[in-house]
């Protein structure tokens, strides 16, 4: 019955809110250190140099940013698994359009992003206003995308893009003004959270307790500080890096301080009771699609510039690992739970066991089964973290 | 006397079965003689659904004190399968056959005869056959399920229960869904079957069905026996005092009785539901005032939720007829449409329609009134907490902070919270769905003294709700509603419970 979950709920929840709120993000982020720290041992001190941090940071970007939309699919109770496809389909449209059409590098990007919203919208209004379950409409897509790819490019790899094109995937933004974008990054930041904790505090509302208020931002700093000095140490910020992170920040502000971004979490929570509050449940999930689609073609674009080639099979199992991504940061199949934030610290951590493995020259037999057991065992602890606080 | 020779298939003694805040069954007793049809009655919570559960073994032994004895053996259920095996079957209001199986495969389904390991079909079939004939159907055993209509889904339902050794067979408004014919079809069945010595336990709200085949009856209030009865010794009128009880306590916050201007009219509105193919409502006319608590009142699946539920654009379906809202017919499509009319809707079933669980208690209040506490995209941070604490504080919501789940809290702040999300967008309108359906007594008072505050303000309040009592004590103006139809009006003054009740059933006082 309601109330007697309710009172037992009531009982948990006054001693575990710290570790409703908190140990997840703690968890993950244990997990990245863990895992950081056994390949650095397992590689022999290469894991962690300057530059492969800076190689590690550039490869996490197609999945990470992929990965900041599926969390929100996720978080709204859909699931999107062309989204493979739609990088292919991308880098496909963009490397015809350069190479053989002799277009520019701004034309180019435009078009590449508008392919990326209208496929996302076709998979949001199937999804949707048609009421196709997603799994099965973005199988579909997932498979028309691909065959759409092999269309336009004819099976073969496309490559020779334009140099401005390129420096999207592989440029570096050079230390010096990698040390200003971060001091500025750090100060804004710093001053955002002072004075939204001033704006609290004047409005009598409850804030955390100073030192730790003082902790966290330092800590925060710290490492990004450390980060930047590690890719400073190389050549600088990659392009794809400082692009991804920019997203991070203004997803992860959608998600969290916009009527749309509250409204996906109330879908994904109860649909039925998201509609009785006033919730277009169809329209918020068509934009979400959408925002998918953008960013699945945002990543398609970085993939193809730094690879200097679209190839037929460019973003194949990438839904497999945003989806890993976004649960592995704590987003929850049965909708409502999950951030933008965890979603990239996931990403962070599939990219860092391919990297690694790679390093340690792992057979790509080994490196699959090891990633579906990361999988297995993050949904699997949070399942028992869940059944736990039920029981 | 007459004891002596009776023996007694169900003896249910002293059931005292308890939740936080509410005694659903207050030492309830409750004997059923072998081989008699059993009516049990009682309004909408008085605790015939608890004892139900607590005889099929939905309430483990041990969470409930008293004793059952079935056929004279003492039991102790631990979970359903054992309340199945020594003999008692229910059949729900909701069906619950598998609609793409097979009549055979529903009626064996966990328990299919075998040979070795492979299914025995032949078996199968030919005894289910032979089970169909005995509930008096001429079918075929492997038509599927989903091919019959709701009536016969009912028989083979009945005929699954009759498949193992069964002593009680216990139909829980089992009408509700059937037309007239298929009810006459079932009250013969049932008929036949006490000729074949199976013990019934028939729980309606029809007065009718209920004189037409039951032996005795049982009438519960409040989670207490309050007599059981031969039929020979009732009539409609007696049993209707039974079931209400005489006694309406004060429990009821005292307001003025004031009437302001017309500011919803509803004029010749019926409403048809595709899914199930039928109508809902039936040409419903009615009007409601600034500063009025408008009741209705109805039995279960009188169209009470579905008329409030379309009101609001809420209800899947199609709507005739003319919503006037301040002396302006609109169109309502969508809970939004309702929404920009200043009508706000609390839902009947909090748990599936009203709370999102993940979320906070402040995200749970904020969400239908978003776009008020943000300019045109971005959320207004600090306002939104501050106006979640100040409506915390004015509907006095007991939490420690607004950040922790919904789920931590009891019924009744749970309830708070969904009103808060409600008053927070200033309604013309509120519509409230049984509003405090599973809450302890001192949250109900609360509940009460927010809801003449607000009409106190000038707010039109529609106040959906089973207990009559809360109806008489709340509202202004009572509909009730019976069969998609308003069935009676009844003045706050003129308001009884039989009055009520004799108009939910259908009757005339």
């Amino acid at each position: 019955m309601l109330w007697e979950e309710g009172l037992k709920m009531n009982r948990e929840n006054t001693t575990g809110f710290f570790k409703n709120i908190n140990l997840r993000s703690f968890i993950i982020i244990v997990a990245l250190i863990a895992i950081w720290i056994i390949l650095q041992f397992a590689t022999d001190g290469t894991f962690l140099t300057s530059r492969n941090i800076s190689l590690l940071f550039r490869q996490m970007t197609p999945i990470g940013i992929i990965a900041i939309g599926m969390v929100l699919v996720i978080v709204s109770g859909y699931i999107d698994l062309s989204v493979g496809s739609i990088v292919a389909v991308a880098g496909a449209i963009a490397a015809v359009m350069q190479t053989q059409m002799k277009i520019g590098t701004i034309p180019t990007i435009i078009a590449l992003l508008i392919t990326g919203v209208v496929v996302g919208i076709i998979n949001g209004y199937l999804s949707t206003f048609q009421k196709i379950p997603p799994f099965i409409v973005t199988l579909a897509t997932m498979l028309i995308f691909r065959g759409a790819t092999l269309l336009i490019t004819g099976g073969s790899t496309i490559s020779g893009m334009n140099p401005s094109f390129k420096y999207i995937g592989d440029g570096y933004i050079s230390p010096q003004i990698s040390m200003i974008i971060a001091t500025i990054g750090i100060i804004t930041y710093v001053i955002f959270e002072i004075t939204k904790r001033r704006n609290k505090t004047s409005k009598g509302m409850k804030v955390a307790a100073s030192n730790w208020f003082a902790v966290k931002l330092i800590a925060i700093c710290a490492i990004c500080a450390l980060l930047v000095a590690t890719m400073n140490n190389y050549e600088g910020i990659p392009v794809p890096v400082i692009i991804m992170v920019a997203i991070m920040i203004i997803v992860s502000f959608i998600s969290r301080n916009t009527r749309f971004g509250r409204r996906l979490y109330a879908m994904g929570g109860n649909a039925e009771a998201a509609r009785l509050s006033g919730i277009n449940v169809n329209k918020e999930g068509l934009k979400v699609f959408a925002l998918l689609g953008l960013l699945s073609a945002v990543s398609g674009l970085i993939l193809t510039a730094r690879l200097n080639a679209a190839t037929p099979a460019a973003g194949n199992q990438f839904e497999f690992d945003a989806i890993s991504a976004a649960i592995i940061g704590g987003a929850s199949f049965s909708g409502g739970q999950g951030t933008v934030f965890g979603a990239v610290i996931g990403a962070l951590i599939m990219a860092s066991l391919n990297n690694g493995m790679s390093i340690l020259n792992i057979p790509s037999a080994a490196q699959f089964i090891l990633k579906g057991l990361v999988l297995l065992i993050a949904v699997w602890f949070d399942m028992r973290g869940r059944s736990k606080g039920k029981n | 006397m007459v004891d002596v020779t009776r023996t007694w298939m169900l003896e249910m003694e002293n059931i005292i079965k308890e939740f936080p805040g509410i005694k659903a069954l207050d030492g309830v007793s409750f004997k059923v003689e072998k081989g008699e049809i059993h009516a049990l009655v009682g309004e909408n919570g008085a605790g015939k659904s608890t004892l139900m559960k607590v005889l099929s073994g939905v309430y483990s032994h041990g969470s409930y004190s008293g004793s059952i004895k079935v056929d004279g053996k003492e039991q102790r259920f631990q979970n359903t399968s054992d309340a199945e095996k020594a003999g008692i079957s229910i059949i729900y209001q909701e069906l619950s056959l598998a609609s793409n199986m097979s009549i055979a495969e529903n009626i064996f389904m966990g328990d299919e005869p075998v040979k070795k390991i492979l299914i025995d079909w032949d078996a199968m079939y030919s005894r289910a056959n032979e089970l169909l004939v005995r509930v008096g159907i001429q079918m075929d055993s492997n038509i599927l399920v989903k091919n019959l209509g709701i009536g016969l889904q009912q028989m083979v339902e009945i005929a699954k229960a009759l498949r193992t050794d069964n002593k009680i067979l216990v139909l829980d408004e089992p009408t509700s869904a059937l037309s007239k014919s298929e009810i006459d079809v079932l009250m013969n069945l049932l008929l036949a079957l006490k000729q074949q010595g199976v013990t019934c336990i028939y729980i309606s709200h029809k007065f009718d069905e209920i004189f037409r085949i039951a032996d005795s009856v049982t009438i519960l209030r409040d989670g207490k026996t309050i007599d059981t009865k031969s039929i020979d010794s009732l009539n409609e009128d007696l049993l209707i005092n039974l079931m209400v009880g005489r006694d309406l306590n004060q429990r009821y916050p005292q307001r003025e009785r004031v009437h302001g201007e017309n500011i919803l009219e509803i004029k010749n509105y019926s409403l048809f539901d595709y899914k199930e193919g039928k109508e809902r409502l039936h040409n419903i006319n009615l009007s409601l005032h600034k500063g009025e608590i408008l009741g209705i009142a109805g039995l279960m699946g009188s169209g009470r939720t579905e008329l409030v539920s379309s009101i609001f654009g809420a209800f899947y379906g199609k709507s005739e007829g003319q919503i006037i809202i301040d002396r302006k017919e609109v169109k309502i499509n969508s809970p939004k449409d309702a929404m920009k009319q200043g009508i706000g809707l609390i839902t009947e079933d909090r748990k599936n329609l009203g709370i999102f669980p993940v979320l906070s208690i402040r995200e749970n209040m904020v969400i239908a009134n978003l776009d008020n506490i943000s300019g045109s995209i971005m959320v207004n941070d600090s306002e939104e907490y501050l106006l979640c604490d100040q409506y915390v504080e004015n509907l006095n919501i007991k939490i420690g902070s607004t950040e922790n789940k919904i789920t931590s809290l009891s019924g009744g702040n749970q309830q708070k919270v969904i009103i808060g999300r409600w008053l927070m967008r200033k309604p013309k309108i509120l519509i409230l769905d049984e509003p405090t359906r599973g809450i302890d007594v001192g949250a109900k008072f609360e509940i009460y003294t927010i809801i003449n505050e607000l009409v106190a303000n000038g707010v039109a309040v529609v106040m959906v709700s089973s207990e009559l009592p809360e109806v008489m004590g709340m509202c202004d103006r009572i509909l009730v509603m019976h069969d998609g139809t308003i069935s009676g009006e009844l003045m706050h003054e003129e308001a009884t419970q039989e009055k009520i009740m004799s108009y939910a059933v259908g009757g005339r006082p």
